[in-house]
């Protein structure tokens, strides 16, 4: 947090800071993701800039007050560009110890901790580790401590409305949104209509979770707060002018698959199988059908896979989504997309590996999967989401180039993306350029082993089209025919034309752009994926100390853009960080012979700013 | 297309290509029998599609010249099922085999089963696997030797019929590969069926099994060792319709029974109800030697197919969602504006 000046004149204590972190901790039965969505939604429409960090157990509902069942929600927010949930945390509301013991070592000296000091029972403290209570033993002296039996706060709040004790506690979150609320002037008006519209049916719980939030508002408000507490501003962002929304990673992907369908005047065929953290996507389009679009929860990640080639081979535009351990199932279909040369999307929503791994974690580990993670030389195209919002345009590339070439296309996005959520410039759908599939339909001189000259995709003739029946299938074919054929030349003839067509993407996709920085220089930082925002603000805060350092975010993992090579020859140093052990930096060393070095990180959380900026100091510091 | 519909011929159905399946595969005569009835369906070419695995069946549907997708190992109907969602008015045909349908892609058979895809499911009951050269197969008999079991196979087979009863399937039935007379009417009601019509046939391969199906393909054993399944008849069987099967209460098990012997009269004999599920679950499990084998369509009981459900859904949504407006959905929830 940094502190622009202090109010002190003004009545109540306030001081102006330019940016904040807050983490809201609890049992992932407290409700903090449902507390940090509102807030988010409230500090959006307060105007300030953010960016947000849901971070989750696998478990469902660990057991109450465990240290393995923490789930926290981050979010970062300022009157400047937000690119991040930010690194390090300003405000943390701790709802039992164990959020308190697994968080603080994230609070930044003089922060702010806010506890539920009725769940500091003896019991909870020995689950999570702590062998004296932290709220007596003198060891959160270095913050601003605000201790509160929030419980009790609550149930007396919420007295009037005759709730049973278990469903008036349920209300604990409300009351401790309502006091972080205050403490940074946030408006309560959305969160209180959510409140009226989820609980429509049960006006009494709507009732009692208002008066809980207005409750822990008011008490703020009243209550003698300890010195060093009070309410701070954060000065609105200057963002550009237009119509914005909060959106997640997931959502924007969702709608980004639905107006790409819409451009290529195709129906869309969503067939998927549930696995964290990419079930989002089924969830979102399945609450979509007024669009051109079909969802279906196939019984495994290889049916739902096929399902979706399926759906493509009839005409429509097949979509299969999940994380690494799902995609590994869908290979040997994806290949016979690759080999049968029809559109297919894949979206891969990456998760901290291998198998299992870390569920609800994010990382970037399934590059190599992506480019090469199939049997036999099955090259496709691969394109990167590097922010919430990008997820829109990159669905729309995904399926622009998966109907133009007829190739399966993978998307990789991952469960930060996915989850976190930013406040969006919503584009004007009118102003995307339609890209309408033409099917086959003319028997004279057809074959299916037909292809545009430009692109070298084959011919899409779906069936119900009279005089167009034919056969495809996973045998190699005729180059000329598209019938079975075993003859030697042919098979390197049609494996050289798969890849060519694919190679040929690079010269219809748009030229890389530098994100920051010159064109040429001392040390160049080429991301891609979701350390977007880290690195840009990592590149920004060391250019703004007069280091000659650039940002290149690469969206086009594959094929890479023709420009690319040219680009990165022309800086001494190449920094590539990743949340791999250093896929892509292999990647960019083989294709270019250059001397890149790697930043890896997988720890199941996002780079720190800071990370970033440490390495780009190291790099530049170093001799070569 | 304005021209004039002429009704299609058996060389229509034949594709260009040569059919590639050891002589006097069973293949060979379920292929004729298909290009015989299509022409006979009230279905446009273009509207047919014929979606298989791997394995010798698989390769199937190079022959039709319709539409055809011959796909990957046991994935035929997670396929089909994308088809018909696609486009529900394609008459889709998946062709598999003992191998294909029950082993690797046993999952996908039993959940479009369980789903009622509108398809016709023809499973080519060879016993082996033909393809990579003869190891035992799910529908082994127990002591099958092969390359893979070459002291003879240990585990139970599966029996297909059971499988797709189990699975939920509405029609199930059972015929064999040379008997066109018997399973032209058969997939005709197949593929009238709405759902998924599932279809075992008893297929002879000549190389790695032959004549494991003989006790009941032969002619002259025929009589003993078929029970020709209709509709509301008596099941009897038996050079001179003699014998037939009764259930006895006692023990709820199926016997062979013969009129005229220790009392027994046509009365006694069970007669076939289609729709009784719990009668065909007892016919599937009949075997050879100690009873005839069903022939015929075992259960079927029609329900509304998956895809045609989900469509309806769709409509009953879409009659109060707004419209498909992309720039209404960006803007849904909550916006604001800045400047």
């Amino acid at each position: 947090m940094s502190v622009v000046e202090d109010l002190a004149s003004t009545s109540s204590k306030s001081r102006v800071v330019c940016d904040v972190v807050i983490r809201f901790a609890g049992d992932s039965g407290d409700g903090m993701q449902l507390t940090g969505n509102n807030f988010t939604e409230a500090t959006a429409i307060y105007g300030n800039d953010l960016a947000t960090f849901p971070d989750f157990p696998a478990e469902i509902r660990a057991p109450a007050g465990a240290t393995f069942g923490v789930s926290a929600f981050q979010i970062y927010f300022g009157s400047e560009g937000v690119t991040t949930a930010g690194d390090d945390v300003d405000v943390l509301v701790a709802m039992n110890p164990a959020a308190l013991i697994t968080n603080l070592g994230d609070l930044v000296n003089g922060g702010l901790v806010v506890v539920d000091e009725g769940a500091f029972t003896a019991k909870n403290l020995v689950k999570a580790g702590y062998e004296n209570n932290p709220l007596e033993d003198g060891s959160l002296d270095a913050y601003r401590l605000m201790s509160i039996d929030i419980g009790k706060q609550v149930l007396e709040a919420v007295k009037p409305f005759g709730l049973s004790h278990k469903f008036a506690l349920r209300c604990k979150n409300m009351w401790t949104l309502g006091l972080v609320m205050w403490l940074f002037e946030r408006s309560r008006d959305s969160t209180i209509d959510g409140l009226k519209k989820k609980f429509a049916a049960k006006p009494e719980i709507a009732d009692a979770n208002v008066a809980a939030l207005n409750a822990g508002h008011a008490y703020a408000e009243t209550a003698e707060l300890p010195s060093g507490i009070e309410v701070y501003k954060v000065p609105r962002a200057e963002v550009a002018p237009g119509l914005y929304r909060n959106t997640t990673g997931t959502e924007a992907l969702s709608y980004g698959l639905l107006a790409g369908g819409q451009l290529a005047s195709l129906p869309i065929v969503f067939a998927s199988y549930p696995i964290t953290p990419a079930s989002g996507l089924l969830h979102t389009l399945s609450d979509e059908k007024q669009f051109d679009l079909v969802t279906f929860q196939a019984e495994d990640e290889i049916a739902a896979v096929c399902a979706a080639i399926g759906a493509s081979f009839a005409g429509s535009l097949g979509v299969t989504s999940s994380s690494g351990p799902g995609i590994s199932l869908k290979g040997e279909a994806i290949s016979l997309a690759c080999a049968t040369e029809l559109p297919l999307i894949i979206v891969n929503t990456q998760r901290g590996g291998p198998s299992t791994g870390l569920p609800t974690k994010t990382e970037q580990s399934d590059l190599n999967q992506a480019l090469f993670g199939r049997h036999a030389d099955t090259s496709l195209p691969v394109i990167a989401s590097s922010t919430c919002a990008d997820c829109f345009d990159v669905a729309i590339e995904a399926v622009r180039i998966a109907t133009t070439f007829t190739t399966p296309v993978i998307i990789l996005s991952d469960g930060y993306v996915a989850n976190a959520s930013e406040p969006w410039c919503v584009p004007d759908f009118n102003d995307y350029e339609p890209f309408p599939v033409e099917f086959a339909s003319d028997p004279e001189g057809f074959s299916p082993a037909n292809r545009n000259p430009d692109t070298l995709a084959r011919i899409w003739a779906k069936p119900g089209t009279p005089g167009l029946e034919h056969r495809i299938g996973g045998i190699e074919k005729d180059y000329e025919t598209g019938d079975i054929s075993y003859d030697p030349d042919n098979h390197q003839k049609m494996t050289d034309v798969r890849k060519s067509k694919i190679d040929n993407i690079a010269n219809f996709i748009p030229a890389q752009t530098v994100d920051q920085g010159n064109e040429s220089g001392e040390l160049v930082v080429v991301g891609w994926g979701s350390t977007y925002g880290a690195i840009r603000q990592g590149v920004k805060r060391c250019r703004e100390e007069g280091m000659d350092v650039s940002h290149i975010h690469v969206r086009y993992m594959w094929p890479l853009p023709s420009n690319l090579e040219a680009l990165l020859k022309g800086f001494k140093k190449i920094l590539v960080p990743e949340m791999n052990m250093g896929q892509f930096v292999d990647v960019i060393r083989s294709q270019f012979l250059v001397d890149a070095q790697p930043l890896n990180k997988v720890s199941g959380q996002p780079f720190k700013i800071r990370e970033i900026e440490a390495e780009i100091k190291a790099q530049l510091e170093s001799q070569s | 297309m304005n021209a004039p519909v002429q009704k299609l011929t058996v060389k229509d159905m034949s594709s260009d290509q040569e059919v590639r399946w050891c002589p006097g595969c069973g293949d060979y005569a379920i292929l004729k029998t298909i290009q015989k009835l299509m022409p006979e369906l009230d279905v446009p070419r273009e509207n047919m599609v014929f979606i298989s695995g791997i394995g010798c069946s698989s390769r199937f549907p190079y022959y039709m010249n319709t539409y055809g997708f011959h796909t990957i190992h046991g994935r035929a109907p997670a396929i089909a099922s994308g088809v018909k969602l696609a486009n529900p008015e394609l008459d889709v045909w998946v062709i598999t085999g003992d191998g294909d349908g029950l082993s690797i892609g046993g999952n996908h058979l039993l959940h479009v089963l369980r789903r009622n895809v509108d398809l016709q499911i023809l499973l080519f009951n060879n016993e082996i696997y033909g393809l990579t050269k003869g190891q035992y197969s799910p529908t082994s008999r127990v002591g099958t030797t092969s390359p893979s079991t070459p002291n003879g196979s240990i585990d139970l087979p599966l029996r297909p019929c059971t499988f797709a009863i189990g699975a939920g399937a509405r029609f199930v039935a059972r015929s064999i590969d040379t008997e066109t007379k018997h399973m032209t009417p058969l997939l005709e009601r197949a593929h009238d069926h709405k759902g998924a019509s599932f279809v075992e046939i008893y297929q002879n391969c000549p190389v790695y099994n032959d004549g494991i199906f003989d006790y009941i393909k032969d002619k002259k054993k025929a009589a003993e060792s078929r029970l020709l399944l209709e509709n509301g008849s008596p099941m009897t069987f038996g050079s001179d319709n003699e014998k037939g099967i009764r259930l006895d209460p006692k023990t709820i098990r199926l016997e062979v029974v013969t009129i005229g012997e220790d009392g027994v009269t046509l009365e006694d004999i069970l007669v076939h109800d289609e729709s009784n599920k719990v009668m065909a679950q007892m016919l599937a499990e009949l075997k050879g030697p100690d009873f005839p084998e069903p022939i015929g369509v075992l259960y079927c009981n029609p329900a509304e197919s998956y895809e045609a459900d989900v469509y309806e859904q769709r409509e009953l949504v879409r009659r109060t969602s707004g419209a498909p407006d992309i720039n209404a959905l960006l803007r849904g929830g909550h916006t604001w504006t800045v400047g």
